[in-house]
């Protein structure tokens, strides 16, 4: 059945409260999830206090300047900082998004930034989450050119128009908020494929150099694959580049249904 | 992800039996009854309407009149199958004990095949004035 509340194991308790830097004018409160898996403690929530006078402007910023000034065991990803890898998705704030391109002021003002990792995921350490499942899923969708026809001497050839159908589609960078927002996909993250690989999965059935649109759409038609798409639309709101999974998937049925009636 | 699937590659796991091919069918019916819905609304509150504070005689004479039974044999059905397959997608969202899931699809569709029947019956028996 369906889990409304956390296992045993998962329950947040305490946490420590590090010290205000010293000499700091002003700082901004940070509250963020930590979970040892070496230390056998449930997962608690350290306070920080982040000097913004020594820090840029994003939440990103913050959680190094943590790392570098207050608690060196802090764990987080990060890698591009400008919101082009997708690393540092996390749930700040309830929302999920990416640390790097969340200002700390569009954060409640005044009030502390709550950071926890995305949603419903098995946890690594403290906001890494463990994306294997997730990964394993964009890979089932095959992401690739597939065709049959002898490959041309230079490139296959795409008209302008053709190329535009896939705006809203190629821009994914694959951080996982979307799909770890969605409701359906926390029921059932083992069966539904969720709104990334779905979004990811449109691109390539909508790429008219691909040959093999039949084969994705057979691959996709499914009750739970593609069909636990519910339309909640927090994927939506959920992505940091703006994208809408949610229509791309009703593109799919749209398609689906188009081929049987 | 525990037991004996557990060693698996995270691929097989998604792939897991594959897609079954279906779906599309339930897709396509919920919306199709859904609309027939939204355009028989009004017409089966109107009867429901005229039918309130009347007799068995006074409802056998008002269904006895073809286009009325119509409407209301037309609304069971759409709204029973409807009901069938809203319930299906709860139950598979929120049920994943697989035995537990398949007496509940099975209940589900004894429960909408029954209220659809008896309601067809009733209407038929008034409509026809046996």
């Amino acid at each position: 059945m369906v889990e409304f509340a956390l296992p045993k194991n998962s329950k947040i308790s305490g946490g420590k409260t590090w010290p205000k830097p010293s000499g700091a004018t002003e700082t901004r409160e940070f509250r963020v999830y930590r979970w040892n898996p070496d230390d056998g403690k449930n997962p608690s929530v350290d306070t920080y206090y982040v000097d913004t006078h020594d820090c840029g402007p994003m939440v990103l910023d913050g959680l190094i300047w943590i790392k570098n000034n207050i608690d060196p065991t802090l764990t987080f990803r990060r890698s591009c900082r400008e919101g082009v890898c997708g690393s540092c998705a996390m749930n700040i704030d309830g929302q999920n998004t990416l640390a790097c391109t969340k200002s700390m002021h569009d954060v409640a003002a005044g009030g502390a930034v709550k950071i926890n990792p995305l949603p419903h995921q098995p946890v690594v350490k403290d906001l890494v989450p463990d994306l294997t499942n997730f990964y394993a899923q964009y890979a089932s969708i095959e992401p690739w050119l597939k065709t049959s026809t002898p490959t041309p001497q230079k490139e296959w050839r795409q008209s302008h128009e053709d190329r535009e159908k896939l705006d809203g589609l190629y821009e994914c960078i694959l951080c996982a908020c979307c799909s770890t927002s969605c409701p359906s996909y926390w029921w059932n993250s083992e069966r539904f494929l969720g709104p990334a690989a779905l979004l990811q999965a449109t691109r390539w059935v909508t790429d008219s150099r691909d040959e093999a649109t039949g084969e994705r759409l057979d691959n996709l038609e499914d009750p739970f694959r593609l069909y636990r798409c519910h339309t909640i639309m927090n994927c939506a709101k959920a992505c940091p580049k703006g994208l809408n999974p949610s229509e791309a998937i009703a593109e799919l049925k749209l398609k689906l249904v188009e081929r049987q009636i | 992800m525990s037991g004996p699937s557990s060693m698996r590659t995270p691929l097989a796991r998604v792939r897991n039996l594959g897609a079954s091919h279906s779906g599309t069918g339930d897709f396509w019916r919920q919306r199709l009854t859904a609309v027939s819905m939204v355009l028989l609304i009004v017409p089966v509150i109107t009867v429901v309407i005229m039918l309130i504070g009347r007799n068995q005689a006074g409802a056998a004479q008002i269904l006895g009149s073809l286009p009325i039974a119509v409407i209301l044999l037309l609304f069971i059905i759409a709204s029973t199958w409807h009901m069938k397959i809203g319930m299906q997608v709860v139950i598979e969202d929120y049920v994943h004990n697989e035995k537990l899931k398949l007496a509940s699809v099975m209940a589900n569709n004894f429960f909408c095949f029954a209220v659809a029947l008896t309601s067809i019956y009733a209407i038929l028996k008034l409509s026809s004035g046996v």
